[in-house]
């Protein structure tokens, strides 16, 4: 490989190198610092002087005291729960609702097709917020008024999704089930044995954002829970802030139960969020 | 297809298409017809004509919001469509380490509003990190009351909503830098021109579209921005409450003995009409990016 004036295009010389990994070094102390600074207030003691106007991120004599203070004074771990029923039944929901009428509107045909998938690409002109009220309407309508449940039912199978596993379903070659069909295959079988290993990509994207989307909401649990008690996370995090904004300590130790779980399942997940990134799965 | 029965297709479509009905298709006409009615929280609704859009005319707390809406967008649309595009050029190259970085600049992004949120009011506040290091360096000589001013919020608000997008839109255009021609480049790159030259004569016009797709994108989300703002000001909405957004405001009139889902659901209306546009154009840039 040629060397300095013959370097190719195409790799980093040291100079570019250095550049990059510097400009990278403060975009991270940017992104990932509030961060770290709310861990570290997190983990203060009541001793310790956080107003400091020198930072300090490292605690003189790091304490959980914080973790269970929070719990004193809010159900943190209750609220934790709720957060999680909600996110699983999202999860589940969009997992197999989104798959089944996805390969259904990818794979077979039926009359109305077309103006199913018309009606599913019509709903994505509309903002959520848009309709939110009549939503709540809805849900009360249905007696799930201020009930986990009420808060997990209307996200539990995304138009979106349904798109995305349909447009997955498409990039399957035809002649993978015409030779199925041939076998004597049914549709559940094709559906199993040819549909879902090949989506695989996108239905870890459908899930993993389902997760997230679930657990971090703030807008719609806000309007539909009103009991304290049933709160999620975020909603109770809000709650305490609004209540005891003396200790920020206590709000920060809060805000990192909430945080460290959907960081621990992104970056166990990432490789196949990157990967659908790389394959087209993530478009505006 | 002589294996499949006629309602297969129907069985494995009904449960998404019974929730396009009831959670999508329904909402919307309801949205419409709440808006001619006086419906509270607590139940009930009476048919009142057009008097919520009367009312709508003589908002003052909406024109504010409206105002936040329009300043949001001048100030994100060209920050959150320039900035990530440097962003995913940096992060471009498969040096080692890099999907550490990638991950790292996208963790804002996975992290909940409100806990962003809570977060930016403790390093914001009178005596929070940016107060404190700002005085120490003597770039201020008291502190700035970013969350308890009016302006100053607002900004607060964006710049959060900015540092939360990044990644986000770092992403896209990741993807979109995948597709610019390699040649191009690297003819460039013979021909002489410099890194700056061929950003914007190699990357930039490979990504125009891209561009467009994002800067749409960012004038949605402007005009849907809730959480920052709620929490930033503990659910107030600033001081006497004039930084609302018209989202917060339909949240606001959702709840509680005072609240007023017809007058809720009026607003719903108007945030349909000025998001209607860029969405349908969001729609057709999707399709040209694509």
């Amino acid at each position: 490989m040629a060397r300095r004036t013959g370097r190719g295009f195409g790799t980093a010389g040291p100079g570019e190198k250095l550049l990059r990994y510097g400009l990278m070094l403060v975009v991270l102390v940017l992104t990932v610092g509030p961060f770290v600074w709310q861990l570290s207030t997190s983990l203060k003691g009541l001793g310790e002087d956080i107003y400091t106007r020198t930072p300090n991120f490292v605690p003189a004599d790091p304490t959980l005291a914080n973790y269970g203070g929070v719990a004193d004074t809010i159900p943190v771990w209750s609220y934790g729960r709720n957060s999680l029923v909600v996110a699983a039944i999202v999860v589940f929901g969009n997992a197999v609702g989104a798959t089944l009428a996805g390969y259904a509107l990818a794979k077979l045909r039926f009359r109305g097709r077309r103006l199913i998938l018309g009606l599913f690409l019509a709903t994505l002109v509309l903002p959520g917020e848009v309709t939110i009220i009549s939503q709540y309407v809805t849900v009360r309508g249905l007696g799930l008024a201020d009930t986990l449940l009420g808060v997990a039912l209307p996200g539990a199978i995304g138009m979106l999704n349904v798109l995305l596993m349909r447009t997955a379903f498409m990039s399957i070659p035809a002649d993978m089930d015409a030779a199925a069909l041939i076998d004597g295959a049914n549709v559940w079988q094709r559906l199993v044995h040819i549909g879902l290993p090949n989506v695989r990509g996108m239905l870890s994207v459908v899930v993993i954002f389902s997760f997230i989307g679930a657990w971090d909401d703030f807008l719609w649990p806000l309007i539909v829970l009103t009991d304290p008690e049933n709160y999620t996370l975020t909603v109770g995090l809000q709650y305490l802030n609004g209540t005891f904004s003396a200790n920020p300590r206590l709000i920060a130790a809060g805000t990192m139960i909430a945080f460290i779980p959907i960081v621990v399942v992104f970056a166990v997940l990432q490789r196949f969020f990157f990967k659908g990134v790389e394959e087209g799965a993530i478009k505006g | 297809m002589t294996h499949q029965r006629w309602f297969t297709p129907w069985l494995l479509v009904a449960p998404a298409a019974v929730w396009l009905a009831v959670f999508s298709l329904w909402p919307s006409l309801n949205t419409v017809v709440l808006a001619f009615t006086n419906a509270k929280p607590l139940g009930g609704g009476r048919f009142t004509g057009v008097e919520n859009f009367a009312r709508i005319t003589d908002d003052a707390q909406l024109g504010d919001a409206l105002l936040n809406s329009v300043i949001y967008m001048v100030v994100c649309v060209p920050l959150l469509t320039l900035l990530p595009l440097l962003l995913a050029v940096l992060v471009q190259r498969k040096l080692p380490g890099i999907s550490f970085f990638r991950t790292a600049f996208y963790t804002p992004v996975i992290a909940s509003a409100v806990v962003v949120a809570l977060i930016w009011g403790w390093v914001l506040e009178e005596r929070g990190l940016v107060n404190g290091l700002a005085q120490q360096l003597g770039v201020l000589s008291g502190p700035l009351p970013f969350l308890t001013d009016r302006w100053l919020l607002l900004l607060s608000a964006i710049s959060l909503t900015v540092w939360k997008g990044l990644g986000y839109y770092m992403i896209i255009y990741l993807s979109a830098l995948g597709n610019v021609s390699r040649e191009l480049h690297e003819a460039a790159f013979v021909d002489g021109a410099g890194p700056v030259r061929r950003f914007f004569n190699v990357t930039v016009p490979g990504v125009r579209n891209t561009m467009a797709l994002v800067s749409v994108l960012i004038s949605v989300s402007a005009l849907r921005v809730f959480s920052e703002l709620y929490v930033l000001s503990d659910g107030t909405g600033g001081p006497g409450g004039q930084d609302m957004s018209v989202v917060m405001l339909i949240q606001m009139y959702s709840r509680g003995f005072t609240g007023h889902l017809g007058y809720a659901s009026a607003l719903s209306l108007l945030l349909f009409a000025v998001t209607i546009g860029p969405m349908l154009l969001l729609l057709r840039l999707n399709r040209k990016a694509a």
